[in-house]
């Protein structure tokens, strides 16, 4: 279970950089969880897609086994968790200053 | 599947006009530090068989580590629809605080 222990460790990573690394808060901001409901859906049909016609395959040694929509939940573990620190460091550039919206 | 996330996103920046990618500097300053540590766990995972990909349905071409070429695109396009999806949510939810406005 591999996979499963370090995508853990990646939500916990991200969850941390946003709460007291970048300090963004993103977590606990209604503009965070409505875009990541968004993102989920697509998540869902393309972790489906890559799975179910088997263009990723996973070793059974490595995942809990438990699927969801074919995908390994793992892969949600790893999708919040990259998606959580890119926006977390988006908001961070941008609160310095960087590429604000013209 | 790069395609469908890109058909997905990529119109915000035209239909609500979130310019994320105008700001290109800020957006790959968000992307590769974050995506690095992911592409070395991708390596690892790869070189020890957690996943494999089907050789079959991916291009072949292979970049540093024996990550495929598509997985590499996967960590540039999927931070890139993060992004416009939450500039797309700040554009049409103004009210809501996103933590960079200026003061």
């Amino acid at each position: 279970m591999i996979y499963t222990d370090i995508a853990l460790g990646g939500v916990i990573v991200a969850v941390f950089f946003d709460l007291y690394g970048a300090k963004t808060a993103l977590l606990t901001k209604s503009v965070f969880w409505a875009s990541y409901a968004i993102i989920l859906p697509f998540q869902l049909i393309t972790n489906w897609w890559l799975t179910s016609r088997n263009i990723v395959m996973y070793d059974p040694e490595a995942i809990v086994g438990r699927r969801i929509c074919s995908a390994p939940v793992e892969d949600l573990l790893f999708g919040f968790a990259l998606v959580l620190s890119v926006m977390s460091l988006w908001v961070y550039w941008g609160r310095k200053g960087y590429g604000a919206k013209k | 599947m790069l395609t469908f996330v890109v058909c997905g996103s990529f119109w915000l920046e035209i239909v609500l006009k979130i310019q994320v990618l105008r700001r290109v500097k800020r957006l790959f300053m968000s992307i590769i530090p974050v995506v690095i540590p992911f592409l070395i766990w991708d390596a690892y995972a790869v070189r020890n068989g957690h996943w494999k990909f089907d050789p079959d349905q991916i291009l072949g071409i292979y970049g540093p580590f024996d990550i495929p070429l598509e997985e590499f695109l996967f960590f540039l396009i999927v931070p890139i629809a993060s992004v416009m999806t939450i500039e797309g949510v700040r554009t049409v939810k103004k009210h809501w605080p996103v933590g960079d406005e200026k003061q």
